[in-house]
């Protein structure tokens, strides 16, 4: 019994010391980001890097350490940017989001691809009062009610109404089809606001043949298809992730489904093409940015920048991290201050920021108002077609 | 219902698709349960890695593709004769609960170092162009892989069947499966015959690892996570150990799958519980499968 | 004589316990949110790793469906105890279901509601089941679990489906945990002596010889699953309440592979094992972390690869159960 006893205060030791000891050396160093005289500043980067999501997370956060790169310091004080991989999972969105602001102290965060992976780290920063940039998740649900969480793209009901004109106007559609991915909120969400959309431009409730679904992870989608294809629409809407819609872009084509297929924002990635290809020729999607179609003097700089580093075209995702951090640092320069709450209200203030995909007014949601572009895939590359004005 | 005809033999047709997938790789399942009565979790990544290794060799080498195919194959053969020899062989008499944990823990082993390895990105499979052919009949639209998997799977089911019946070695294998330590008392070399167990097996993982890339020419490092599972069920099903169960059970699974999404829309989300529902009525009926026998257990 | 023995034995039991709380007061004062989230993992791994072990340490019952349990407690207990007005933010796809809508109970009740529910699961899920031999009963467990997986996630109208819940209240505290960790370590340790344990454990060595010597082995093995799966479901419910926000992707086979690393590790079959055990890979999970990411030694720093730390885990289990068969502690 007294060995029982011995070893579980060993083990509430070890558990302290370890704990303890685990904190890197720096953390002794500055007790938080608050603490004016240390002369470093954290950012936390919360982005999938392995799981479904992953393409999406890495071209973010090459945007992100570019922008590091540009403009390393702040206030006299060196930026340091603290990335940790959410895997694509929500829970581990929490975890990591959590660690950030109590392990590393984080003044600010900036985060997720993927408007679930906010969503769930939605509530720990606005408890722990710490202020979070997100680049591209395009949910509303972000930032509602939800003061320390700000975007710097557009969100979902002005994307999918871009994406309900394009069908209408654009392609003569009168009856659509949707295909969602119910386990993510990006997909639900974008394929809702669709279909309210097309049905208010089409003027007819009954505008929408059928609803079908999927789930991330899946590879098989020619049942699904089968039956969509029966209903006869004039054009599918598919927002979902990059992987599984190129799989069922092809799967489509191969089952004889030769109308357009629509998606969202998550299309554009290299993966999409590689994956889709002959399949995915045509397909027409909307997103927040285009190499070819610069809006700003800042776009010029930072596709001239992303091109001597990584040595290709700059994609939607990596200029909205671009602009997360600089939005982050010029707001960090207003407040004057390393305090995460400053900076928040600062971020809040944002006005007419000349960003890498445009100027950057964040309202009262935390929104910013922004263009669409609609893109499309031709000859095995995503081609320009059009901006969409809000 | 209003499905048409033509609609209800597209449905047929993408069920016998992916069930002939899920039959070639639950082949190899059954195998190397039916000889040494071990779960092989690692199974469905020995697939992924076959798919991976095919990958590479396909993009970074100038070989023709079918060569490739058979090299990958071979080569992942080799890596389960290692797997089991590093995870398997050492516990070969400790009790069953204890291979499986190392078993799973095998799985997560290749997994993670898939993605240390491959990298979380997914990887587009360069799927030569005959496998993605469609030939249109009456409306109903059939893809190369739909031809080319079948006839893999039962080119490779006369092999074996000739192999496991007519070869030395072959023999010794049933006799294992059979009864496992009057075989060994029988003199036959234990350790090359379940080196050849695990060479044949992973080989098949393989070939399935690949035939599902050219399908769906997606691959991650888990990949085989759910392949794996169904395809234990498949073997399950089918009676464990007989080779002709597995694929029956295979095509049950494909079939089932797009046929509760074809027949009932509203449970679409469901699919994936199909395989375990079946799989549990299976077990509580006739737990020795399909095509299996019925054995007692001696005391 | 034994009459003093076993009284001392039993105050000396209550001075440790209350060693123990004292020092667990220090540490929820003294931490800071982090480290306290850690340590509210390791008192619910204690929970869940003795729960798994009561299944397959102790009964040899080979069971793979711990997630399953898990997550039917996480979902009671969440949806019991948030408020209202959370479950109608959660809910926007489809409103959540009437009798479940109005509804906002304390912790206490709450989890033992989940465990009930798991309990009852797992009671109609053992009957048929366990009768299965080894490996069959490892993948109809791992079948059920996923089952219950794919129904939470179209279940939109009960659990939200596949967008999971948040905002659960975070009603997890040391005290609750790890006040859950020494009831479950207590109820073990009276179940083992008594002769309840005698049958799971000869159960566990000879089904055969067990059922010869007249034990009811369906009774046995039914009560072993039931209160493994009871237990399972309050650790559910804690780790639910803990993290805030819960999706059934979070319950798949990788978190009870978790749990058997920590059951396997520390010991099938020792209460000991599995108590020190869940406290050290727990914390070596957190502490690992740094293989995922960036390592920053001061003088080098390289870049970490995603996904290292788990194969370092894997590794080391496959290690213990080749070279070590009786796991890092001997049994006691």
């Amino acid at each position: 019994m007294l060995k029982k006893i011995l070893i579980l205060v060993l083990v509430v030791a070890l558990l302290s010391t370890s704990l303890l000891g685990c904190s890197n050396s720096s953390d002794e160093k500055n007790k938080g980001a608050s603490d004016s005289g240390s002369d470093v500043i954290k950012i936390g980067v919360f982005e999938p890097m392995t799981g479904t999501s992953a393409a999406g997370g890495e071209m973010t956060v090459e945007g992100i350490k570019l922008a590091n790169e540009m403009k390393g310091e702040v206030l006299g004080k060196k930026v340091k940017l603290v990335v940790v991989d959410n895997k694509s999972d929500k829970v581990e969105a929490a975890n990591a989001a959590s660690r950030l602001i109590e392990k590393d102290k984080v003044a600010a965060i900036i985060g997720s691809y993927d408007s679930s992976l906010s969503m769930a780290a939605g509530d720990i920063v606005k408890n722990a009062k710490v202020p979070a940039v997100g680049c591209s998740p395009t949910n509303p649900l972000v930032t509602l009610n939800n003061d320390y969480y700000f975007r710097v793209c557009f969100i979902d009901p002005f994307q999918g109404t871009v994406m309900a004109n394009y069908a209408f106007k654009e392609l003569g559609a009168k009856k659509a089809a949707i295909i969602q991915d119910v386990t993510r909120d990006y997909s639900v969400g974008l394929s809702k606001y669709f279909v309210d959309a097309f049905k208010k431009i089409t003027g007819d409730d009954n505008s929408i043949v059928g609803v079908t679904s999927y789930n991330t992870g899946d590879q098989d989608f020619s049942a699904q298809l089968t039956n969509i294809k029966g209903l006869n629409p004039d054009v599918i809407f598919a927002p979902g992730n990059y992987g599984e819609s190129a799989l069922l872009i092809k799967q489509a084509r191969d089952l004889g489904i030769k109308i357009p297929i629509l998606g969202g924002d998550t299309w554009e990635a290299p993966e999409f093409i590689q994956i889709g290809g002959k399949a995915v020729e045509g397909a027409v999607f909307s997103t927040h940015f285009t190499a070819e179609a610069p809006v700003t003097e800042m776009s010029t700089k930072f596709l001239e920048a992303y091109k001597n580093k990584y040595n290709k075209d700059a994609n939607a995702f990596s200029a909205l991290g671009f602009d997360a951090y600089m939005v982050i640092l010029d707001a960090i320069e207003r407040a004057n201050s390393t305090d995460p709450e400053k900076i928040r209200d600062a971020i809040a203030s944002t006005k007419d920021f000349v960003g890498a995909t445009g100027n950057i007014t964040l309202d009262e949601n935390g929104d910013a108002v922004k263009s669409a572009v609609i893109k499309k895939v031709s000859n095995g590359e995503f081609k320009y077609l059009t901006t969409v004005e809000p | 219902m209003n499905m048409s005809i033509q609609d209800f033999l597209q449905h047929l047709t993408n069920g016998i698709s992916l069930g002939s997938l899920y039959a070639l790789i639950s082949i190899g399942y059954t195998m190397v349960y039916g000889i040494l009565r071990l779960i092989n979790f690692a199974h469905g990544d020995i697939f992924m890695l076959g798919a991976y290794i095919t990958y590479y060799g396909l993009v970074f080498t100038s070989i023709p593709w079918w060569l490739v195919f058979i090299l990958s194959a071979v080569i992942t053969g080799l890596l389960g004769v290692l797997l089991e020899r590093a995870a398997y062989k050492p516990l070969r008499n400790s009790p069953r609960i204890t291979v499986l944990i190392s078993a799973i823990g095998a799985s997560f082993f290749l997994e993670n170092l898939g993605t240390v390895v491959f990298g979380g990105r997914p990887k587009a499979f360069p799927t030569p162009s005959i496998f993605n052919s469609v030939v249109r009949i009456g409306g109903v639209s059939i893809v190369g892989v739909t031809f080319i998997i079948p006839a893999i799977t039962i080119v490779l089911l006369i092999l074996l069947n000739y192999f496991t019946k007519r070869t030395k070695t072959g023999m010794a294998m049933r006799a294992l499966s059979k009864d496992y330590e009057a075989a060994s008392l029988m003199g036959i070399d234990i350790n090359k015959i379940i080196s050849v167990t695990f060479l044949i097996g992973s080989f098949l993982a393989a070939v399935g690892g690949i035939m599902w890339g050219t399908k769906f020419p997606q691959l991650m490092p888990l990949m085989g996570m759910m392949p794996g599972i169904k395809c234990f069920i498949a073997a399950v099903i089918g009676g464990i150990g007989n080779i002709t169960g597995a694929v029956i059970g295979g095509f049950i699974l494909g079939l089932g799958e797009i046929m509760i999404v074809a027949f009932l829309p509203g449970l679409t989300g469901y699919r994936d519980a199909f395989s375990f529902v079946f799989l549990i009525i299976i077990l509580l009926l006739k737990p020795t499968g399909l095509m299996g026998e019925n054995m007692t257990e001696k005391v | 004589m034994k009459y003093k023995k076993k009284y001392k034995k039993k105050s000396n039991s209550i001075l440790y316990i209350c060693i123990f709380l004292v020092i667990l007061y220090i540490l929820n004062k003294t931490l800071d949110p982090y480290k306290l989230r850690i340590l509210n993992l390791c008192g619910i791994y204690v929970v869940l790793g003795l729960s798994l072990n009561l299944i397959n340490g102790f009964t040899g019952l080979f069971s793979l469906g711990h997630a399953g349990f898990m997550a039917i407690g996480a979902y009671t207990t969440a949806l019991l105890t948030m408020p209202p007005a959370m479950k109608e933010m959660n809910f926007f796809m489809q409103p959540i279901v009437p009798f479940l809508a109005n509804v906002e109970w304390s912790f206490l009740p709450a989890l033992l509601m989940g465990g009930l529910v798991s309990a009852i699961m797992g009671f109609l899920i053992g009957a048929p089941v366990l009768k299965l031999t080894d490996d069959y009963l490892a993948i109809a467990t791992l079948g059920f679990a996923e089952i219950i997986r794919v129904v939470f996630t179209n279940l939109q109208s009960i659990t939200n489906g596949a967008l999971g819940l948040k905002g659960i209240p975070a009603t997890t505290n040391v005290w609750w945990s790890w006040g859950m960790a020494i009831l479950t370590i207590l109820l073990l340790k009276y179940l083992m002596k008594g002769s309840y344990g005698i049958a799971f454990k000869s159960i566990k060595d000879d089904e055969i010889a067990a059922q010869a010597m007249g034990i009811n082995l369906f009774k046995h093995k039914i009560m072993s699953f039931t209160i493994g799966s009871f237990l399972a479901g309050i650790g559910g419910g804690l780790l639910g309440n803990l993290l805030g926000t819960i999706d059934p992707n979070m319950f798949r086979f990788p978190l009870t592979f978790n749990i058997l690393l920590i059951v396997v590790l520390g010991g099938l079959g020792s209460i000991k094992g599995t108590t020190v055990a869940a406290v050290i890979i727990t914390i070596m999970m957190e502490a690992l972390r740094f293989l995922d990411e960036s390592i920053n030694l001061g003088f080098i720093s390289f870049e970490g690869i995603p996904g290292m730390r788990m194969v370092v885990f894997s590794v080391l289990l496959m290690a213990v159960v080749i070279f070590r068969k009786e796991g890092l502690l001997k049994e006691s």
